[in-house]
C-alpha cells in the first residue's frame, strides 16, 4: 500500500469482502475461519470415507466397494482425519484465540501465517487429487515398509502419500515456529508464563511437539521418497540390499505417538477454558494440569515403541516401553480429576459447550482406560491391529478430540459471529452425538476381542462379527445425522443467530475483553495490563485491576498490509514438490513461482 | 444447602447405579460371549499356557479398568448433577487448588498402575522364555498365504498348521515380502513377520481341535483374505498326518483324466510357481505336492471342493485380490476339470 501522508485513515481497515480479500489476508482471524472452513470440509470428507468403510463392513463379504477401494478409503480416512481435519481445526482455534488471550493485536509473522493456510490448502488437495487419478494412498496411514516399497506398490499412490505428507509437514512446522513465537514474545504486559490461559498453554506445548516431531516424519518420508523416486534408488527400507523395514517403524512412532498428544492437547487445553467458565470459578490446581500437560508432551517422546510389541523388541524392550506408557496414565489421571475438581462447588451452567466438555472428560476416559488395557505388552499382542483398537483411538480422537474441539466451537462461536449458536440444536447435537458414537465405537473392542482384524476389506461368515458390525455400521449412520445438525446449526447461526455482546458468558480470559463481538481487526485499541491469573474476574475490589483495551476507532494502530505472495509462494512450493512425482513439466514451473513469489515476499514492506 | 442437595442425590445414585451394572454387564457378557463357540476367532479362550498367561493379566487390568471407569464416571456424573446451576442456588465457590487432594490423586494411579505393570513384567518375562521346540515350523508369509515348513521332518505345505497336541511348538516366523503378523488367538498373542529378520513364538496347545488364525498385519489388497488353521491332533493322528504328507504319489494312469491333468500341469505356466515333487519346483505359490490333503484352497476363503478348486484355477484374481495367480483364459473347461483331476491324486 503506497504510504499517502495526507489524510491518511485513522487505521488500516482492510477490506473485509469479497473473495480477493480472503486470498490476500493476513488477519489472525480471518486466517483461522479459513482453516475452520476448510477443515471442516476435509472432515466431511473423511467422515464420507467412514460411511463408506461402515456400509462395506455391515455384512459379511459385501461388494459395496472393491478391496483395493477399500484400503484406499482407510489409509484417506485416517490421513485426512488426523492431517486434514482434526490437526487444522485445532490451529484454527491456535489462530483465532491465541493473539486474543495473549492481549496482542496478530501472530508474530502474519503473513507465514497465510503462507501456512495455503500449504495447508494446496496439500490437501494434492493428497487428494490421487483419488481423481486412481492412484489413492492405500498403505495405511502409517504406511509400514516393505508394503509401501516400489515393488509391492508400484503405482503413484504412495508417491501421492509422502509427499503430500511432506508439505502438510511444511505447514505444520511454519505454523508451530509462529505460535511458538507468538506466545514468547507478545504476551501482554504483566501476561508471565504462570498467568497463561491453559489453552495458550497447551498450544506452546503442542506446537514444541509439532517442530520437534515433524523433522522426524520428514526424514522417514525422505527416505522413503528416494526409495521410491530417486531415479537410482536407494534401499533404505529394500531388505534384499541390506535396508531394513523396522527403521521405518521407529522414526514413523517417534513421530506417530507425539502426534497423538498434538491431536489431544489443544482438545485438553479448550475444556481448561469451557469448565472454569461455565463452572464459575477457576481451573482447579491450575499449576498441576499446566506440568501434567508438559510432562504428557515430554513423556510423549519414550513411549512410541508401544505401537511395535508385536515386532520382537524382546523382552526388556518390552517391559521399558510399558512402563513409559503406563506412567502417561498418571498426568492424565490428575487432569480429569482436576477438571472434575474445577465443577466441584462450582454453578454449573449446562450450556452445550459445557455438555460436549463433560462429554469429553467421559469419553475420554473410555478411551484412556482402553489405552492402559493395551499398556500391557501380553494384553496388547491380543488387541494390537484389531477393532480393539480401533475402538481406543476413536474414542481418543474423536471422544476425546473432536468433542473437545465441537466445545471449543460453542464457546467462542460468539466471540468470532457476534452471534449465539442455538442451544436447542445444540443438544440435540451433543445427545445425538453422544449415542451415536458410542453405538458405533463401544461395539468395536467386542469385535477385536473376539478376533476381528483392523484393516480387512472383508470378513467370513460364522467368525461371529455381524452383529457388532452392524451395530457399528448404524451408530456411524446416526452420527451422520448428528454432524447434519451441527452444520445447520452453524450454518444458520452465522446468519440469523442471537447477537452476543462481548463478553457471553462471563468468560475470565483476554479474548472475552476485545470491545466487541468479532473483535476489531486490532484487537485491542489499548493493550491491556494483566495482574493476575483471570485478569477479568479480578476487576473489582480493593485488589482488583480494571482491564482497559480502549475503544474501536484503531487511531494510529497499523495493522499489516494483505499479501497475495504468501498463497503463491505456497502454490508454487506446492507444484514443485509435486514435481517431484510428475517430473520436470511440473517440477521447473513449479520451483520458479516458487522462488520468485518468496522474493516478492520478502521484499514487500510489511506494513 | 441442604434443600438444594436433596432432589439431586436421588438423580445421582440413580445414575451411579445404572454406570455400575453397566459396566459390570459389559465385562460379564464378554466373558460369558466369549465362551460360546459362535467366535472361532475370540482371544477371550485361551488354550495355551502362553495364551491363558496373556488372560491373566488382562483379567487384572480390567478389574482395574471397571472400578475406575465406575468411580470416575459417577464423580463426573454426581458432580455436575450436585453442583447444576439453579435459581436461588449457591454461587461458584472460588478456589484454586488443594494440594493435599491433589498429590492424593496423582499418588493413587501410580498405585494401581504397580497392580497393573507388576503381573504384566512377569508375563512378559514368562512368555519370553525361550524353549525348546518339540515340533519346530518354519513360517514363511506371502502375499497372501502361508507357507509351514518342517525341517527335519521333510514337510512342506500351506495355510494348514498340524501340530501334535501337549507338545511345544516352536515357530520360526520369516516373510518373502512385506510384513505379515502370525495370529492365532487361541494359543498366542501376535508376532510378527517381517522381511530380513527371524521371530520366534512359542505356544503349547491343551485341546485337540481346529482353531482360526489371520494375518494380522495390514499386508496389502488381499490382507482380510490371508487365514490359516491351526489343527491340533493327537500324538498318533499327527504321525498319520506327516506320514501322509511325505508319502509318494504314483503317477496317474497313463489314459486317465488325471493322466491329462499332469500333461497340461507340466506344460502350462502352473510349474512357474506350484511344487510338486519330482513335477515341478516353483517356490512362488503354495506346495501343490499333497494339496488335497487340505481343508480349504486360498489361504482358508474355499473349501477344498472341485467346483471351488475349477473356479480358482480359472480365475484366481477375480475370487482374491491382487492374487499373484493370473487368470487361465487359456484353457478350457476340460483342461480345468483335467487339472483339478489331477490335484485330487495329490492327497
Amino acid at each position: 500500500m503506497a504510504t499517502t501522508v495526507a489524510a491518511a485513515p485513522t487505521h488500516a481497515e482492510h477490506a473485509k469482502s469479497g473473495l480477493w480479500s480472503w486470498v490476500t489476508t493476513v488477519d489472525h482471524k480471518r486466517i483461522a475461519i479459513l482453516y475452520f472452513f476448510t477443515a471442516l470440509g476435509f472432515f466431511f470428507l473423511g467422515g464420507f470415507e467412514a460411511l463408506l468403510i461402515r456400509l462395506q463392513l455391515a455384512h459379511a463379504g459385501a461388494h459395496v466397494v472393491t478391496a483395493q477401494q477399500y484400503n484406499a478409503l482407510f489409509t484417506m480416512h485416517a490421513t485426512t482425519m488426523i492431517f486434514l481435519a482434526l490437526m487444522p481445526m485445532s490451529v484454527a482455534f491456535f489462530n483465532y484465540i491465541i493473539p486474543l488471550q495473549l492481549g496482542a493485536r496478530d501472530v508474530a509473522f502474519p503473513r507465514l501465517n497465510a503462507f501456512s493456510y495455503w500449504v495447508f490448502l494446496f496439500g490437501g488437495i494434492f493428497m487428494n487429487i490421487s483419488f481423481l487419478m486412481n492412484a489413492a494412498p492405500d498403505g495405511g496411514w502409517y504406511g509400514y515398509a516393505t508394503l509401501t516399497g516400489k515393488a509391492f506398490s508400484p503405482t503413484h499412490s504412495i508417491d501421492f502419500w509422502a509427499v503430500g505428507l511432506q508439505i502438510l509437514g511444511i505447514a505444520s512446522l511454519a505454523g508451530a515456529f509462529n505460535f511458538i513465537t507468538t506466545i514468547i514474545n507478545l504476551r501482554a504486559p504483566g501476561l508471565g508464563f504462570m498467568r497463561l490461559p491453559v489453552f495458550t498453554w497447551m498450544t506452546l506445548v503442542t506446537s514444541f511437539l509439532i517442530i520437534l516431531a515433524f523433522p522426524v516424519i520428514t526424514v522417514a518420508l525422505i527416505e522413503l521418497m528416494f526409495d521410491r523416486l530417486s531415479p537410482v534408488p536407494t534401499n533404505f527400507f529394500n531388505v534384499a540390499k541390506g535396508g531394513d523395514p523396522l527403521l521405518w517403524q521407529h522414526l514413523f512412532w517417534v513421530f506417530g505417538h507425539p502426534e497423538v498428544y498434538i491431536l489431544i492437547l489443544p482438545a485438553m487445553g479448550i475444556i481448561s477454558e469451557v469448565l472454569p467458565t461455565f463452572s464459575g470459578k477457576p481451573l482447579f490446581g491450575y499449576a498441576f494440569v499446566v506440568y501434567s500437560g508438559m510432562f504428557i508432551g515430554f513423556m510423549g517422546w519414550g513411549v512410541w515403541s508401544h505401537h511395535m510389541f508385536t515386532v520382537g523388541l524382546g523382552p526388556l524392550g518390552d517391559t521399558f516401553f510399558s512402563l513409559a506408557t503406563m506412567l502417561i496414565a498418571i498426568p492424565t489421571g490428575v487432569k480429569i480429576f482436576n477438571w472434575i475438581g474445577t465443577m466441584w462447588g462450582g454453578a454449573i451452567r449446562l450450556t452445550t459447550s459445557m455438555w460436549f466438555a463433560i462429554g469429553f472428560i467421559s469419553m475420554f476416559i473410555i478411551g484412556g482406560l482402553s489405552g492402559i488395557m493395551h499398556s500391557s505388552p501380553p494384553a496388547d499382542t491380543q488387541q494390537n491391529d484389531t477393532y480393539f483398537v480401533v475402538a481406543h483411538i476413536h474414542y481418543v480422537l474423536f471422544g476425546g478430540t473432536m468433542l473437545g474441539l465441537i466445545a471449543g466451537i460453542y464457546y467462542w462461536f460468539p466471540k468470532v459471529t457476534g452471534r449465539f449458536m442455538s442451544e436447542k440444536l445444540g443438544k440435540w447435537h451433543f445427545w445425538s452425538t453422544i449415542i451415536s458414537m458410542n453405538l458405533t465405537f463401544f461395539p468395536m473392542h467386542f469385535s477385536g476381542l473376539l478376533g476381528m482384524p483392523r484393516r480387512v476389506y472383508t470378513y467370513q461368515k460364522g467368525m461371529g462379527f455381524e452383529l457388532y458390525n452392524q451395530m457399528s455400521t448404524a451408530g456411524a449412520l446416526l452420527l451422520a445425522v448428528s454432524l447434519l445438525i451441527f452444520l445447520h446449526n452453524l450454518t444458520r447461526s452465522i446468519r440469523k443467530g442471537d447477537p452476543a455482546p462481548a463478553n457471553p458468558w462471563n468468560g475470565a480470559t483476554l479474548e472475552w475483553a476485545t470491545a466487541t463481538s468479532p473483535p476489531p481487526e486490532f484487537n485491542f485499541q489499548k493493550i491491556p495490563t494483566v495482574k493476575s491469573l483471570d485478569p477479568l474476574w479480578h476487576q473489582e475490589g480493593p485488589k482488583g485491576h480494571k482491564i482497559d483495551v480502549g475503544g474501536t476507532d484503531g487511531r494510529g494502530i497499523h495493522m499489516p498490509n494483505p499479501s497475495y505472495w504468501p498463497m503463491f509462494t505456497a502454490l508454487g512450493m506446492t507444484v514443485m514438490m509435486a514435481g517431484l512425482i510428475f517430473g520436470f513439466g511440473l517440477g521447473i514451473p513449479g520451483g520458479l513461482l516458487f522462488v520468485y513469489s518468496f522474493y516478492r515476499w520478502a521484499l514487500e514492506p510489511a506494513s | 444447602m441442604a434443600d438444594r442437595k436433596r432432589p439431586l442425590l436421588p438423580f445421582a445414585l440413580i445414575a451411579l447405579a445404572v454406570l455400575a451394572v453397566l459396566a459390570f454387564a459389559a465385562g460379564d457378557a464378554a466373558t460369558a460371549w466369549a465362551q460360546s463357540s459362535t467366535y472361532p476367532q475370540t482371544t477371550l479362550e485361551p488354550k495355551s499356557e502362553v495364551a491363558r498367561a496373556i488372560d491373566n493379566v488382562l483379567d487384572g487390568i480390567v478389574i482395574w479398568v471397571i472400578i475406575i471407569f465406575v468411580v470416575v464416571q459417577a464423580a463426573l456424573v454426581f458432580t455436575v448433577a450436585r453442583f447444576r446451576q439453579r435459581p436461588g442456588g449457591a454461587p461458584a465457590r472460588h478456589m484454586h487448588g488443594n494440594t493435599t487432594l491433589e498429590i492424593a490423586w496423582t499418588l493413587a494411579p501410580a498405585i494401581i498402575l504397580a497392580f497393573i505393570a507388576v503381573p504384566t513384567v512377569k508375563a512378559i518375562f514368562a512368555n519370553a522364555k525361550p524353549t525348546k521346540g518339540d515340533v519346530t515350523v518354519r513360517v514363511v508369509g506371502h502375499q497372501w498365504w502361508w507357507e509351514f515348513q518342517y525341517p527335519g521332518m521333510g514337510i512342506l505345505t500351506a495355510n494348514e498348521l498340524h501340530v501334535p497336541v501337549g507338545k511345544t511348538v516352536a515357530l520360526e516366523l520369516e516373510s518373502v515380502d512385506v510384513i505379515h503378523s502370525f495370529w492365532v488367538p487361541a494359543f498366542a498373542g501376535k508376532k510378527d513377520l517381517i522381511p530380513g529378520r527371524t521371530n520366534h513364538l512359542w505356544f503349547t496347545p491343551e485341546e485337540t481341535g481346529t482353531f482360526a488364525g489371520q494375518c494380522a498385519e495390514f499386508c496389502g489388497a488381499s490382507h482380510a483374505n490371508m487365514y490359516f488353521k491351526v489343527v491340533v491332533q493327537t500324538q498318533e493322528e499327527f504321525d498319520a498326518w506327516a506320514a501322509q504328507q511325505k508319502a509318494p504319489v504314483a503317477a496317474p494312469d497313463s489314459a486317465s483324466l488325471a493322466a491329462r491333468g499332469l500333461a497340461i500341469y507340466q506344460k502350462g505356466q502352473c510349474v512357474a510357481c506350484h511344487m510338486i515333487d519330482g513335477v515341478s519346483y516353483g517356490v512362488v505359490g503354495p506346495n501343490l505336492g499333497k494339496v488335497s490333503t487340505r481343508a480349504t484352497i486360498a489361504a482358508g476363503m474355499f473349501p477344498n471342493d472341485d467346483e471351488n478348486l475349477a473356479a480358482w484355477i480359472r480365475n484366481a484374481p477375480a475370487l482374491k485380490p491382487g492374487s499373484l495367480m493370473t487368470r487361465q483364459d487359456q484353457l478350457s473347461d476340460e483342461d480345468i476339470a483335467a487339472l483339478v483331476a489331477y490335484l485330487r491324486t495329490r492327497r
